[in-house]
């Protein structure tokens, strides 16, 4: 048995831990879940860490003395060095919880945009943006008059490292990119693109909402200013998320939203602003959510990353291998080596609607859209795609069924 | 089979009667599905009576919304304006004779949307032209 069977063994061990994975969608037909990259399920170990804290610990945290305040503070501020700790931060300070990647994307547009940007500035993204790392910027540059660039994609679904270099020319002030595509899985040389940004004197921020769920991602070699996450892509619950930034630069930014907390002194006309990571954290915060990505991030780190991310690159290159031999199938993005467990692909004369539908009734669940990313469809000049997404709980037998059901639909629609 | 493709969708969306363009046209109406991007045009020739002589419709969607189109078109035939407008939602299910969860009622009801939208002359369609009375 090779040593990718040997993992592959116990891989099938972790499925156990999903109870969802064992329910049946329609009578008789067990979930085949390959919609990760929208959200991913949840380990019994993260259920009831968010259970236990709701029967044995709830309150409200950060001020009280009571035993269950002070349990509770604790536990959030515990869940928080452990994410810290999971992307390699120097400080658990530098980590500022929000509700997920959007908000956090958008607590930098809104407080660069009152303390960074002047009018006519340069911000580059890329062409392959989730409207999340696109939107907040471009309601920034309508209301400070910043002007927007793209780097391009390739027809391999690529980016277009050349007409970054162009770009660069133009003095940015923010480069902002995924690392890794929604909807081409495609994991993008980040680190590179970040050194020649600094190089030019800009901020840098990445995405890495689908990267840091399924490979090893350390902030501070990837030497970005601020990346973005979510925490229920990574095992965890819906409702909590990260903006990660450089102490020296948090620091610097003003407060976002207003309220208790995030205060160190209040007077009728005034106030002062808490020290990091409240500062940012304004109001009662998701502390079962918290716990509950603590619960996830200690599942993970069991695993380990490097494994996961083996795992994913086995299911990816199965799936793409048995994929391209259906008739009329075109996969979206670059060969396996250089994406991330992400396939979306479109198939000749059926709507991605009717290949979701049909899917669903196998038990199949796979998203079909435009998957938050209309210009990148634009660019492909496609209105849509469907797309399967695998995690650590997939297995080469859920590719498989996808196949099959694939076949199904080319016989209906044939 | 699956009853969501029944034959009589599949056989409307491979080959539909009322797929094309009518140009000059009395009427004509073009809307999205916003969901999922889904692009729909109803052009309609009406006669001296102000019934329907002539439809056709063009762009692109699922089949769902493509065969409930040409189902739709084939229907009004010769129906007057009127009638048409007085077209319900429970017309256009009847019509593909299944059932249907909320996301996919949005792909069947696109097509009544823009035909009604469009016989009624309105600037843009609305979620409540397909809302039963």
């Amino acid at each position: 048995m090779s040593n990718d069977m040997h993992s592959e063994v116990s891989f099938d061990s972790i499925r156990e831990d999903f109870p969802i994975l064992k329910r049946e969608v329609h009578p008789g037909i067990r979930l085949t879940y390959l919609d990760s990259a929208a959200s991913s399920q949840k380990p019994v170990q993260v259920i009831e860490a968010m259970d236990h804290y709701y029967r044995n610990t709830n309150a409200n945290i950060h001020r009280g003395v009571h035993v269950l305040a002070e349990e509770a503070t604790f536990a959030y501020e515990l869940a928080r060095g452990k994410v810290a700790k999971f992307i390699g931060a120097e400080k658990a300070k530098e980590v500022i919880f929000t509700r997920n990647t959007t908000e956090s994307i958008n607590l930098l547009a809104y407080t660069l945009g009152r303390s960074y940007f002047k009018q006519g500035d340069l911000l580059i993204l890329t062409e392959m943006e989730h409207h999340s790392n696109l939107v907040p910027w471009q309601m920034l540059a309508q209301e400070k008059n910043l002007r927007l660039e793209f780097i391009k994609v390739t027809d391999n679904g690529t980016l277009d490292l050349d007409s970054y270099e162009n770009l660069l020319k133009q003095n940015p002030r923010l480069v902002s990119l995924t690392h890794m595509s929604n909807v081409l899985g495609t994991i993008n040389p980040v680190q590179e693109i970040i050194c020649k940004a600094k190089e030019s004197g800009a901020l840098t921020v990445v995405d890495a909402a689908q990267s840091i769920p399924h490979i090893p991602v350390n902030v501070m070699n990837l030497g970005a200013d601020f990346v973005a996450f979510s925490a229920h892509k990574m095992l965890g619950p819906l409702g909590i998320g990260v903006l990660w930034g450089r102490e020296e630069l948090l620091d610097k930014l003003p407060p976002f939203l207003g309220g208790g907390d995030m205060i160190k002194k209040v007077y009728l006309r005034s106030f002062t602003a808490n020290d990091l990571p409240h500062k940012f954290e304004a109001g009662t915060p998701a502390v079962a959510e918290a716990i509950g990505f603590g619960a996830a991030i200690d599942y993970l780190s069991g695993i380990g990353m490097e494994r996961i991310a083996a795992h994913e690159q086995l299911l990816i290159k199965y799936a793409i291998e048995r994929l391209q031999v259906i008739d009329g199938l075109s996969i979206l993005g670059p060969d396996a080596s250089q994406r991330g467990g992400v396939v979306s692909f479109t198939l000749e004369g059926v709507h991605p609607h009717d290949v979701a539908q049909i899917l669903d009734n196998d038990g199949i669940a796979v998203r079909a859209g435009h998957h938050c990313a209309m210009p990148l469809h634009d660019r492909y000049n496609i209105p849509a795609s469907t797309r399967a997404s695998f995690y650590l709980y997939n297995s080469l037998m859920d590719i498989d069924i996808l196949v099959k059901s694939l076949q199904k639909v080319t016989k209906i629609f044939g | 089979m699956d009853d969501l493709y029944r034959e009589v969708i599949i056989e409307h969306f491979k080959n539909p009667g009322y797929k094309g363009v009518l140009d000059p046209h009395d009427i004509s109406f073009e809307d999205e599905n916003p969901l999922c991007g889904d692009h729909l045009r109803i052009d309609l020739r009406v006669d001296e009576n102000n019934k329907i002589k002539e439809a056709a419709f063009s762009g692109h969607g699922c089949a769902i919304s493509q065969a409930s189109a040409d189902l739709l078109l084939e229907s009004i035939i010769g129906k007057s304006i009127d009638e048409v407008k007085k077209l319900t939602k429970n017309d256009v299910l009847e019509l593909l004779g299944i059932e249907l969860g909320p996301v996919r009622l949005k792909c069947a009801l696109l097509s009544l949307k823009i035909l009604k939208a469009g016989v009624y002359g309105l600037g843009e369609a609305n979620d409540d032209l397909v809302e039963e009375e």
